[in-house]
């Protein structure tokens, strides 16, 4: 049973987090509303915490470094999502929506 | 050769079981139609990612992803859902058809490229560890090594949170 194995193994984790980036990247385009794209975001960093995730488990030889970064990726999604937010809130109080169509007054 | 029911097998199996939940919280999060629905997707999704943090051997990472994640920054979203979504399900769609195929078509090309350069390369293992990265280890480096990125993301937390502030304030009364 190899299979059931693919804990200990690094490109296990690589792939899931290009699965997570794609997902990511899929819901960037397709989503129409600013809520939706920022969840896509989150994915798409969740997707890159896990590639330092795996590489510090496996081929890192400070072990820390990668639990430090991933750390810092957190504090920045925490920001980052609360910026975003009270922009969104801002938008919807103009103009009634959040959808990405409806704020187009700057297109010519 | 590892049997089922041992506890590497068991282990093992358990570890699908993050995969999966992983997975099916992201593709909840990407196509569900209400934003509800696609945040708790996404809470899925992490409580997921906090799985596999656990077997990367890092239970303190785990921890934090949940509390912040799922704790935090699942819980704001849901609060800037309730407060700006309407409530009547616009169902009219003004853009192009072929944006979903492309952006299928695109994301699908770019998991394909980074997939098969992570199956394909010869990865090479560090040739000695300095130390086991316990919690111990992370949070002396963390204050010593780490020290000045440590306050500088002190910072810019403060900044985000005063500026979210002026921002969401502004405006209020119209």
């Amino acid at each position: 049973m190899y299979i059931l194995v693919l804990s200990n193994n690094l490109q296990t984790y690589l792939v899931i987090g290009a699965l997570l980036f794609g997902i990511g990247i899929y819901g960037m385009v397709q989503r129409q509303t600013f809520i939706g794209m920022l969840i896509s975001a989150e994915l798409i960093l969740s997707g890159a915490s896990l590639n330092f995730m795996a590489f510090n488990r496996f081929l890192a030889p400070d072990p820390t470094v990668g639990q430090v970064f991933t750390l810092f990726i957190m504090a920045i999604a925490a920001a980052e999502a609360a910026i975003a937010l009270s922009i969104i809130i801002a938008v919807y109080r103009n103009y009634k929506s959040i959808d990405t169509e409806d704020v187009v007054d700057l297109q010519g | 050769m590892v049997s089922l029911l041992t506890v590497e097998g068991l282990s093992g199996l358990l570890f699908f079981g993050f995969i999966g939940i992983t997975l099916a919280g992201a593709i909840i999060a990407t196509s569900a139609r209400s934003l509800i629905r696609s945040v708790a997707g996404l809470a899925l999704c992490f409580l997921g990612v906090a799985g596999l943090y656990y077997y990367l051997n890092s239970p303190f990472v785990a921890l934090m992803q949940i509390l912040i994640y799922v704790g935090a920054v699942c819980v704001t979203i849901i609060f800037a859902v309730m407060l700006a979504e309407s409530s009547e399900l616009k169902q009219v769609t003004r853009r192009n058809v072929l944006v979903g195929p492309l952006a299928f078509l695109a994301s699908g090309i770019l998991t394909f490229a980074l997939a098969g350069l992570a199956l394909k390369t010869q990865w090479r293992s560090a040739p000695c560890l300095v130390n086991r990265g316990t919690v111990d280890n992370l949070g002396q480096s963390l204050l010593t090594t780490y020290s000045m990125s440590f306050e500088l993301i002190s910072v810019v937390l403060l900044v985000a949170v005063v500026g979210s502030l002026v921002l969401a304030r502004a405006g209020r009364d119209k």
